[in-house]
C-alpha cells in the first residue's frame, strides 16, 4: 500500500497581472521525508513556499493535507495545519525579547529552550530583543521556534545560507532526525553538498511548473541540472568578437583584488577591460548585489582594493564611482529614473546635476548630448514627457542613456533586460556589445543564463560569496553556466546526458536533448 | 536589573531631569509647593491622555492627527449632555462619551484598512470631520459638567498613614491619570494583542508571518487611541466644568510628547510611561519660562529647541552604549 502524503499540492498556479509565476507546480511530499524543492533562478520555488505557507493565494490548485483538502489563507491558518515556514529573512520582530515573539505565536517555551540547546546555541537569554541578537543566531531561533510547537512538515528556505559551519552543522542533523521521526521537511538550498547529505527526494520547477521528483542517489546532480535548464538549451552565437582585441588585451581598466563586504562578498578578484563585456553569474544571493553596490560606491567595502586604471581607488559616495567614470544600471529601473520627469532631464541628470557645474545650466550644451543619445538608443520619445509612461524597455535604455550622454568609461549592468520584452532586449545586447566595441567596459550581470552568450566576452561565476571559475564565453554553454553557479567543479565533466560534451556544437546538444530528458 | 536599566533607560533618564526641572523651579520660585503642583497635574491631564492616544497609534507604526479634534468632540458631547441634567446622568454620560471614541477611532482605523489610503491623510480627513461635527454639537463654548465629575480631578486624596505634608503632593488628577491609563495599559502590555501591536509597528511582514492578524490589531490600535482621547475629552470638560468646539494645542503637543518620551514614530519601540513622563516635563518647562517672565514667543523657541536637544543626546547615547 501507499502511504498517504503528508503535503499534496497539485495544479497550483499564480499570476500576478499578466505574468504567470506558477503554472502548474505540484509538489508531494511523504512522512519521514525530507525533500529538496529546486529550480533556477524565477522557476518559482518561492511563489509556490509563499502560497503553501498562506502568505499569499494561489489561482488555481488543490492542496491536501493528510488527504483532506484545506484551504490556507493566511500564515496563521498554515500553522494551524500543521505547516510551518522558516524564511530566509528572519521574522521574528526585531523590537520585541525573545520571549514576547514566543508568545505572540503562542510558542511553548521549554521545548523551545531544548531545542535552541540542541542546536548548537547553549547561553541565549530569551529577555534579549530580537534586534540586537545576530542574524546568524535568529535564524537558528527561527528554526527553534517552528521545531518547538513540532509541525508535520516544515519549510526551509536556504536555511543554513547564513549561517558558520558549526551552527549549520547542528542544522542539517536535527533536519535530518526529524525526517527519520516521521514528519517531514521541504527543504530549498542552492548547494547541492547539502541535498545530498540530507535529502531523500527532490522535485525540480521550471518555468513555474513541476518538471520532475527525482531520488537523490549519487550523480544525481546532473538530472537535476539538465531538468531545471529543460529545452531552454537552444542554439545561441557566441558573440562576434573583434579579432585585434583577442590579439592583444587592453589594460585593465577596473581591477578588483580580495573584495570583501561583509560575510556576503569574501576575497573577490578580477579585472575588467576596455572594450570587454564580463559576464557575472550567480544564483540569487551569492554576494552580486555588494560586488555591483562596492563598485557603484554605494557601500562600503571591509576589505581588500578596487583599482581604476592601475590607480587605487575609495569610493566613499556614488559621486566617488561616477567621477571615476563608472557608471551602474540597477535592474529595477525605479532605482535609477526620476520617474514623473522626462526623458531630457532624466538623461542629463548624471552630468548637469554634478557638483562641480552648480549655476545655470548650458542648456545648449545639454540639449546636443541628450538627442544625440536619444537617437543613437532609437528610444521611442512619443512619451517622453514622463518616464515612467515609456516602456520598460524604452526605460532600461534612458537609464543606459544617461551614462553614454555623461561619458562613463565604465558601466556596471545589473540584469538590464528583467521584465523587458525580447525585440528591446534584443536592441540592448546590441548596445551593450556597441559599448565595448567603442572601446568601454562593461560588467554585466544577468540573470538568464543564455544572454552571458549573446553579451559577454568572459565569465566570472560567483558562489556563496566567492568567485569559483572566471571562463571565456565558449565554454559558457548553459550547462556548464548552470553547474558552475551551483557551485559544481568544471572539471567532472565526463558524464551522462547534455552534459557529456561540453564542447560539442550546441546543435548537437540540441538534438540529444529530447532523449535526455525523462 | 541591568535589563530594567536598558529597556526603561530612557524613562529614568527624563524622571531625572524632570526631578531637575523641578530642583530648578524652586529655586527660581522658592514659594513653589503642592498646591503649584496640583494644578500642573490638572493641568496636564488632558495633554495626557492626548499624549497616549497618540502614543498606541505610533507604536502599532502609523500617526492619529485627529487626536485634538476627537477630544473636542467628545468634551462637547459630553458638556452638552450634562447641560441642566441631574448628578446621575453624569454616570450614563461617561460610559456613552467613552464609547463613542473609541467607536471614532475604530473607525478611523477602518477607513485605513479597507480604503488603504495612507494613515495621515485619512486621520487629517477625520480631523476635520470631528472639528466641524464638534461645531454642530456647540457652536460656541458652554455646556456644563456635573458637580462630582469636576470634584473628581481637584484637591487631594486623605491616604490613611501618609503624614499631610506628603499627602498635600498627591493632587487626585495625578491618581485619575494613573488609574485611567493603568486600567487600560497594563493589561494591554501583558496580552497578546499588546505584543501584536508592537509586532505590526516593529515589522509588519514578520508579523504577518508570525500569524498576527494585522488588519484587526491595526484598527483596535486606533480604538483604543479613541478611547484615550475621549478620556482626555472628558477631562477637558471635568477641568474646565464647559465644552470648548474648537480643539487646543494638543495634536502637536502629543507628538512632540511622543518623540521625547522616546517612543519610535516608524513605530515598535517605547512604552507610555515616557511620553506621560514627557508631557510633564514640556509643561513644566513651560511653567518655568512664565516665572521667568520670558517672552511667550521666545517660551515656544526654547521649548523646540530642548525637544531636539533631548533627542539627539538620547540617539547620542544609545550610539555610545551599542560601541
Amino acid at each position: 500500500m501507499t502511504t498517504t502524503p503528508l503535503l499534496d499540492a497539485t495544479g497550483v498556479a499564480k499570476n500576478y497581472g499578466a505574468v504567470a509565476a506558477l503554472r502548474n507546480a505540484s509538489l508531494s511530499v511523504l512522512p519521514g521525508e525530507v525533500h529538496a524543492l529546486m529550480g533556477a533562478n524565477g522557476a518559482g520555488k518561492s511563489t509556490l513556499v509563499k502560497i503553501l505557507t498562506g502568505a499569499i493565494s494561489a489561482n488555481a490548485g488543490r492542496i491536501l493535507i493528510r488527504g483532506e483538502a484545506r484551504d490556507i489563507r493566511s500564515p496563521a491558518a498554515a500553522r494551524r495545519a500543521g505547516l510551518l515556514p522558516v524564511y530566509q529573512e528572519p521574522s521574528l520582530i526585531p523590537d520585541l525579547d525573545v520571549l514576547s515573539n514566543l508568545r505572540l505565536t503562542g510558542t511553548p517555551v521549554e521545548p523551545f529552550r531544548a531545542w535552541v540547546r540542541e542546536l548548537g546555541i547553549p547561553d541565549l537569554d530569551i529577555r534579549d530583543t530580537a534586534r540586537d541578537i545576530p542574524l546568524a543566531v535568529l535564524r537558528v531561533l527561527d528554526l527553534a521556534r517552528a521545531l518547538a510547537v513540532e509541525p508535520d512538515v516544515l519549510l526551509l528556505d536556504e536555511m543554513t545560507a547564513a549561517l558558520p559551519a558549526n551552527l549549520a552543522e547542528k542544522v542539517l542533523e536535527v533536519v535530518r532526525r526529524q525526517g527519520d521521526s516521521g514528519r517531514a521537511v521541504i527543504f530549498i538550498s542552492h548547494r547541492f553538498v547539502e541535498i545530498s547529505a540530507l535529502c531523500d527526494r527532490a522535485t525540480v520547477l521550471r518555468d513555474g511548473e513541476t518538471v520532475g521528483v527525482v531520488d537523490i542517489v549519487p550523480g544525481v546532480e546532473e538530472k537535476i541540472v539538465e531538468l531545471m535548464l529543460g529545452t531552454r538549451i537552444v542554439k545561441t552565437h557566441v558573440a562576434a568578437r573583434s579579432a585585434a582585441q583577442k590579439a592583444s588585451p587592453a589594460p585593465a581598466r577596473l581591477s578588483v583584488r580580495n573584495l570583501r563586504v561583509g560575510t556576503k562578498l569574501n576575497d573577490v578578484s578580477f579585472d575588467l577591460r576596455d572594450g570587454e563585456v564580463a559576464g557575472v553569474v550567480a544564483l540569487e544571493g551569492q554576494g552580486q548585489d555588494e560586488l555591483f553596490s562596492a563598485l557603484a560606491g554605494s557601500i562600503r567595502p571591509s576589505g581588500g582594493a578596487i583599482e581604476v586604471d592601475g590607480q587605487p581607488a575609495k569610493f566613499s559616495h556614488p559621486i566617488d564611482a561616477i567621477r571615476a567614470g563608472i557608471a551602474y544600471v540597477p535592474g529595477d529601473r525605479a532605482e535609477a529614473l526620476a520617474m514623473q520627469r522626462s526623458v531630457r532631464e532624466n538623461i542629463a541628470l548624471p552630468f548637469s546635476a554634478a557638483l562641480r557645474n552648480w549655476g545655470p545650466i548650458n542648456m545648449r550644451r545639454e540639449r546636443a548630448k541628450v538627442v544625440s543619445a536619444i537617437e543613437r538608443l532609437q528610444i521611442d520619445t512619443r512619451a517622453q514627457g514622463e518616464v515612467q509612461r515609456l516602456s520598460g524597455g524604452n526605460q532600461q535604455k534612458v537609464t543606459i542613456a544617461r551614462w553614454i550622454a555623461a561619458d562613463a568609461r565604465t558601466i556596471l549592468c545589473f540584469d538590464p533586460t528583467r521584465g523587458i520584452d525580447v525585440g528591446t532586449k534584443q536592441e540592448i545586447y546590441k548596445l551593450v556589445r556597441e559599448l565595448a566595441g567603442n572601446g568601454k567596459s562593461v560588467l554585466f550581470y544577468t540573470s538568464e543564463l543564455e544572454e552571458v552568450q549573446r553579451v559577454c566576452d568572459r565569465v566570472i561565476v560567483i558562489f556563496g560569496g566567492r568567485v569559483v571559475d572566471i571562463f571565456p564565453v565558449e565554454e559558457a554553454d548553459e550547462p556548464a553556466l548552470m553547474r558552475a553557479a551551483y557551485g559544481l567543479p568544471r572539471g567532472a565533466k565526463a558524464d551522462v546526458g547534455i552534459l557529456a560534451d561540453p564542447h560539442s556544437s550546441p546543435e548537437t546538444a540540441h538534438a540529444s536533448e529530447p532523449g535526455a530528458t525523462p | 536589573m541591568s535589563h530594567f536599566l536598558r529597556r526603561q533607560g530612557w524613562v529614568a533618564g527624563l524622571l531625572a531631569f524632570f526631578v531637575a526641572l523641578f530642583i530648578i523651579t524652586k529655586l527660581i520660585q522658592p514659594a513653589y509647593g503642592s498646591g503649584d503642583f496640583g494644578s500642573l497635574a490638572r493641568a496636564v491631564l488632558p495633554y495626557a491622555f492626548a499624549v497616549a492616544a497618540q502614543t498606541v497609534v505610533v507604536i502599532a507604526g502609523g500617526i492619529d492627527l485627529s487626536v485634538a479634534a476627537m477630544m473636542a468632540l467628545t468634551s462637547v458631547t459630553a458638556a452638552s449632555m450634562m447641560a441642566g441634567a441631574s448628578e446621575e446622568y453624569a454616570l450614563f454620560v461617561v460610559p456613552f462619551v467613552l464609547a463613542m471614541g473609541f467607536v471614532l477611532g475604530a473607525v478611523n482605523g477602518m477607513l485605513i484598512v479597507v480604503t488603504r489610503v495612507p494613515d495621515i491623510v485619512v486621520t487629517l480627513a477625520t480631523l476635520f470631520v470631528l472639528q466641524g461635527a464638534a461645531l454642530l454639537v456647540l457652536d460656541a463654548p458652554g455646556g456644563a459638567a456635573a458637580e462630582w465629575l469636576k470634584a473628581l480631578i481637584s484637591g487631594t486624596v486623605p491616604i490613611p498613614g501618609l503624614p499631610d505634608s506628603i499627602d498635600a503632593w498627591i493632587p487626585k488628577a495625578l491618581l485619575v491619570l494613573i488609574v485611567c491609563l493603568c486600567i487600560i495599559w497594563i493589561p494591554l502590555r501583558r496580552s497578546r494583542l499588546g505584543l501584536s501591536i508592537y509586532a505590526i509597528g516593529s515589522n509588519e511582514l514578520a508579523a504577518f508571518r508570525s500569524g498576527v492578524p494585522v488588519k484587526r490589531t491595526r484598527i483596535i490600535a486606533y480604538a483604543l487611541s479613541g478611547l484615550f482621547a475621549a478620556m482626555g475629552g472628558l477631562a477637558l470638560t471635568m477641568g474646565t466644568g464647559i465644552g470648548a468646539p474648537i480643539p487646543g494645542p494638543y495634536l502637536l503637543a502629543s507628538v512632540a510628547a511622543v518623540v521625547l518620551g522616546g517612543v519610535a514614530l516608524g513605530g515598535g519601540k517605547g512604552g507610555l510611561l515616557g511620553p506621560i513622563v514627557a508631557v510633564f516635563v514640556l509643561r513644566l518647562v513651560r511653567t518655568d519660562l512664565t516665572l521667568l517672565a520670558i517672552d511667550p514667543n521666545v517660551t515656544a523657541i526654547i521649548e523646540g529647541a530642548i525637544m531636539v536637544a533631548v533627542v539627539m543626546f538620547g540617539a547620542f547615547i544609545t550610539m555610545r552604549g551599542r560601541q
